[in-house]
């Protein structure tokens, strides 16, 4: 166990040794006739502000083991955080008696093997950052939104940890992370202007707190007052985070069986998906590669497959669905592996061409409260939020009220103008960062906004 | 399935022994060497006690003017059917301890699983720590309402029968008939279904002096069923929405009957693929309990928490269009005269009802909005202090309404909602009779989509089954039905509401907010109710 190295740290996350020898101690006390064994740990320290001050802020480090017993086609999954050798018999326990009254499952697959994975260089960041680090942080926000008159609000959170597979077919994988994210929502005292801005990383030196709330600051400013535009459908330019909260809702719907199930988006009709159609625009490519260098993907599955590169969209034209391994053995393909990363092909227009290039257009800045209204368009409602512009005659001319929009990213990625140069975003509506998702602005026609909302 | 009962119970037996031996088995000794010795105690052994007390005094000696400490041992279960196959069956358990500490008004927390008296002690001194650092970046202090100690007490969630004595196989076994009900309707396809069930024993020490022992179960059955026409490329599916998750054992997966109404649902699906697209415009909506309970809580039951009215949560969950509290309490008309909601966490086998809450605060039932007017906001004891005003100009005293809670020892406590629920009205007046009194609507079933702004001014809702109304009766299914609405017009546009045998109690397993992003289990009751000429948009469009 690595120990705190002061008063402020956590513990920070167990070591491929001692990974490996809590599985061992659990493969030794089963008796299933295969079992599996996750270990995961890690360090996770928050830091909350509003009102341009800290609110709240936690540290605290967590250890769990999960263990999936199988005796014929029969399977269980039991879970828990208590190591000892006591707790670790108990939960296997537990497991193999769950797994032996489960119904049998004739979609069941053997463990694997010994896999080979690929490597790369360890992440750098091994602990978590000290409170007084965090601290500063916010202060790099609150002090210059004070001095502006201004109320910055936002959060910021780092861990470090491990995940490691073991089973007793001799399969072992180990990967260490570590990540960092931050987000901050900077508002106007008299509530007419709100900005945000955001970021994800692997590591928390490349977390630049000031440029953020600079960002955010100059949003807040730019914001004030809106004034309502009518809805209807207007050409859009999303900045990045935008086009991620709409991209990866695609990538969440790209699985197989559904599909071939004909209850998917990526069904065809009469039978059959997708595969090989061209369905957005021939500019788009999605990929997810686990070397990825803007962002580390997971190297193995929860499983333990090896996970490799993916081309799920090409030139507009779907490559690739989302195969676990049982479907993919009944339709007689591989398994997909996929990494979790995320990365959407681009173009060469900046954010201000963009601009310049438009007649009359809306600029949004993030989307907020999404949910699923259609699987069978992959429809989407949710609002803007956080700074939306009207843009008129190639110029940012006034803030404007936030709109509802009803959308789908199949629509957005059909109808687009142009495209800039791909970034990694804070994906996730919580500001925790979300997966690793890189994606260029983009600007697109039609984007179809279906009410107005007073809410800043 | 082969497996007969008794060969359950065997095994089981075998695990509650082994599970035994843990809580009874243990030396304290070792329990303080760490987490490669021995296993820890369970929840409510006199021990707890002892480390709760290791705790406050380290956070006390480091120089906290208040700390907290909550133990909590946490069990969820899951089982996932799919047609004929049992998909998953999971059992999961944490265990550890947050200790939050306020330091010359500045809050500090930290946690660990690692529950040994050196690491708890450790533990408090990381959290008044951390509270100090953070004073660099502390404008005012934190200020906490005045609270009487409860001394030593105890809370049971209302358990008829605890969800995890129930054997595994006969869960499993009423999902998969359940589902073989669904799938002997023609032309439904698929169908999962699944029961979910939670089970924390938390122990709460304060310095204030109380410590409170609680078990809080919650148990939620669910199925859907799909039914597709390949075809045409179409599908449609259909929740078994009126089972809501509610703060009781296993007999709420019995009293739900999923046998039993299975086959409406698998119906009721394949209905859906023939029923009429909506045309657009206003109607008058008939919103059934187990729809409205979800309006209930993103537009009442949001934005009446004082933290986010405040500004706490603008960069994540959002402010609310009720603010400041100056401007709003006891003045705004939220709805009409006959309308009524009430906080609280005492209603029956709801999924917020607790003794306690997370800082040891007894919750009292209070009237968020009383006669149509905004009157009170969610709070916490810090605050119910920015409150000190409202409360002293209506001669009440300064106390907090006991609406802090914490999803897991590995966060901190904040305000989280109580159950908030729309009381019925003085007339008995069913479902039925608001149809009835309809000339042109749309009656909706059931929770479906649902997306509000960060003010919770526009809010857009779906549902499961939209019915069409004509001359007071159902006339026939409409599909692609959602309603976009903003919520002061909303709820002053509803003209009838339920009676008291029409309320029905909903709710939400996991409603998230704060950051880092918690969960948490809230009841919403509420009658049926009508709005007149609200805004109906259709859903439907082709790729």
């Amino acid at each position: 166990m690595s120990k705190p190295r002061s008063l402020y740290a956590p513990a920070g996350f167990l070591t491929r040794e001692e990974s490996e020898a809590i599985a061992r101690r659990a493969l030794a006390a089963a008796k299933a006739d295969e079992t599996r064994v996750i270990v995961s740990s890690g360090a996770r320290a928050n830091t909350r502000f509003a009102e341009n001050q800290v609110s709240t802020s936690g540290d605290n480090y967590d250890a769990e083991i999960t263990v999936r017993s199988v005796f014929g086609k029969r399977v269980a999954n039991a879970n828990t955080n208590k190591l000892d050798d006591a707790s670790l018999a108990a939960v296997v326990a537990r497991s193999e008696a769950l797994a032996r009254l489960a119904p049998e499952d004739p979609e069941l697959m053997p463990e694997l093997g010994p896999q080979t994975y690929g490597t790369r260089p360890e992440p750098s960041q091994t602990e978590t950052p000290t409170p007084a680090q965090r601290a500063a942080a916010v202060l790099a926000v609150s002090e210059p939104a004070r001095a502006a008159g201004l109320i910055s609000t936002g959060y910021m959170q780092s861990n470090v940890g491990s995940f490691a597979i073991a089973n007793n077919k001799g399969l072992f994988a180990y990967n260490r992370g570590s990540s960092a994210a931050m987000s901050t929502t900077v508002r106007t005292p008299d509530g007419t202007g709100s900005g945000w801005a955001g970021s994800a990383h692997d590591e928390w030196n490349d977390l630049d707190a000031a440029t953020l709330g600079r960002r955010a600051i100059d949003k807040a400013v730019r914001s004030r007052n809106p004034v309502a535009v009518e809805p209807g459908r207007y050409t859009v330019i999303l900045e990045p985070t935008a086009v991620a909260n709409l991209v990866q809702l695609m990538a969440f719907s790209l699985n197989a069986r559904s599909a071939d199930e004909g209850r998917s988006f990526f069904s065809k009709p009469g039978g059959g998906n997708k595969n090989g159609m061209k369905v957005v625009d021939e500019r788009v490519t999605i990929v997810s590669d686990p070397m990825d260098p803007a962002g580390r993907g997971g190297l193995f599955t929860g499983e333990g497959l090896p996970t490799e590169r993916i081309v799920w969209v090409e030139n507009g034209v779907v490559r690739n669905l989302n195969y676990d391994r049982f479907w993919a053995q009944k339709q007689g393909v591989s398994p997909t592996a996929s990494s979790g990363v995320l990365r959407m092909s681009g173009g060469n227009s900046s954010i201000e061409e963009m601009i310049a290039s438009t007649q009359r257009g809306i600029l949004v800045t993030r989307l907020w409260y999404i949910r699923g209204v259609d699987p069978r368009t992959i429809l989407f409602t949710g609002l803007t939020r956080d700074g939306t512009f009207l843009v008129e005659n190639g110029r940012i001319t006034r803030a404007i009220k936030n709109f509802r929009w009803n959308e789908s990213p199949v629509f957005m990625l059909n109808n687009i103008e142009a495209m800039g140069t791909p970034m990694r975003v804070n994906s996730s509506e919580s500001g925790q960062g979300g997966g690793v998702v890189i994606v260029p602005p983009i600007k697109a026609r039609d984007f179809n906004f279906t009410s107005l909302s007073d809410a800043v | 399935m082969t497996q007969k009962r008794r060969d359950f119970l065997k095994a089981m037996s075998a695990v509650a022994v082994a599970n035994g031996a843990i809580g009874k088995g243990f030396d304290p000794e070792k329990l303080f060497a760490g987490i490669t010795q021995t296993a820890t105690p369970s929840v409510g052994d006199p021990l707890f006690r002892e480390l709760a007390m290791v705790g406050l005094e380290a956070a006390r000696g480091a120089g906290a003017e208040y700390a907290d400490i909550r133990i909590s041992n946490r069990n969820d279960q899951g089982i996932f059917t799919r047609e004929r196959r049992v998909q998953g069956m999971q059992s999961s358990e944490t265990f550890g301890f947050g200790i939050r500490a306020l330091v010359n008004g500045a809050w500090g927390f930290a946690a660990s699983s690692r529950l040994t008296r050196d690491d708890v002690a450790a533990t408090a001194r990381q959290a008044v720590a951390q509270a100090r650092a953070n004073r660099v970046a502390q404008l005012k202090p934190h200020v906490l309402a005045p609270v009487t100690s409860v001394g030593d007490v105890e809370w049971k969630s209302p358990a008829r029968i605890d969800p995890f004595t129930v054997p595994i196989e006969d869960k499993a076994q009423l999902l998969l008939t359940a589902n073989a009900a669904a799938m002997q309707v023609q032309g439904a396809r698929f169908v999962t279904s699944n029961m979910f069930f939670m089970k924390e024993e938390k122990t709460l020490a304060t310095t204030d002096g109380s410590f409170i022992v609680q078990t809080i179960i919650r148990s939620q059955p669910g199925m859907n069923v799909t039914a597709v026409d390949q075809s045409r490329g179409d599908f449609q599916s259909r929740s078994s929405t009126e089972v809501q998750p509610h703060g009781k054992g296993y007999e709420h997966v019995l009293d739900a009957k999923l046998v039993d109404n299975a086959p409406k649902w698998a119906e009721e699906a394949v209905q859906k693929l023939s029923a009429k697209p909506v045309e657009v415009g206003r109607y008058d909506l008939i919103l059934h309990p187990t729809h409205l309970w979800l309006t209930i809580h993103e537009s009442i039951g949001h934005p009446t928490e004082l933290d986010r009215a405040m500004g706490y949560e603008a960069n994540y969950a959002g402010t609310s269009f009720i603010a400041p509290p100056e401007d709003f309490l006891g003045k705004f008309k939220y709805g009409p005269e006959f309308m009524n909601v009430q906080g609280d966490r005492s209603q029956e086998g709801s999924l917020a009802q607790v003794g306690w809450d997370d800082e040891g605060v007894k919750p009292e039932d209070f009237m968020i909005i009383k006669n149509g007017i905004f009157n009170d906001y969610q709070t916490t004891r810090e605050q119910a202090m920015w409150l000190d005003w409202w409360y002293k100009q209506n001669g009440q005293p300064t106390r907090s309404h006991g609406c802090s809670y914490s999803q897991s020892w590995a966060d901190v406590q904040f305000q989280r909602m109580p159950n908030v629920s729309l009381l019925p009205g003085e007339q008995d007046i069913s479902y039925e009779d608001i149809i009835a009194a309809t000339d042109r609507g749309i009656a909706i079933v059931g929770d479906g989509s649902f997306s509000i702004d960060q003010q919770r001014y526009n809010a857009q809702f779906g549902g499961q089954v939209f019915y069409e109304v004509r001359g007071g009766k159902i006339v026939g299914m409409l599909k692609d039905v959602a309603y976009q609405m903003r919520t002061p017009e909303f709820w002053n546009a509803m003209d009838m509401i339920g009676g008291k045998s029409s309320y029905i109690l909903g709710g939400a397993f996991n409603d998230g907010k704060g950051q880092p992003s918690q969960s948490n289990a809230v009841s919403h009751g509420c009658p049926p109710t009508r709005h007149k000429q609200i805004n109906v948009i259709n859903t439907g469009r082709t790729a």
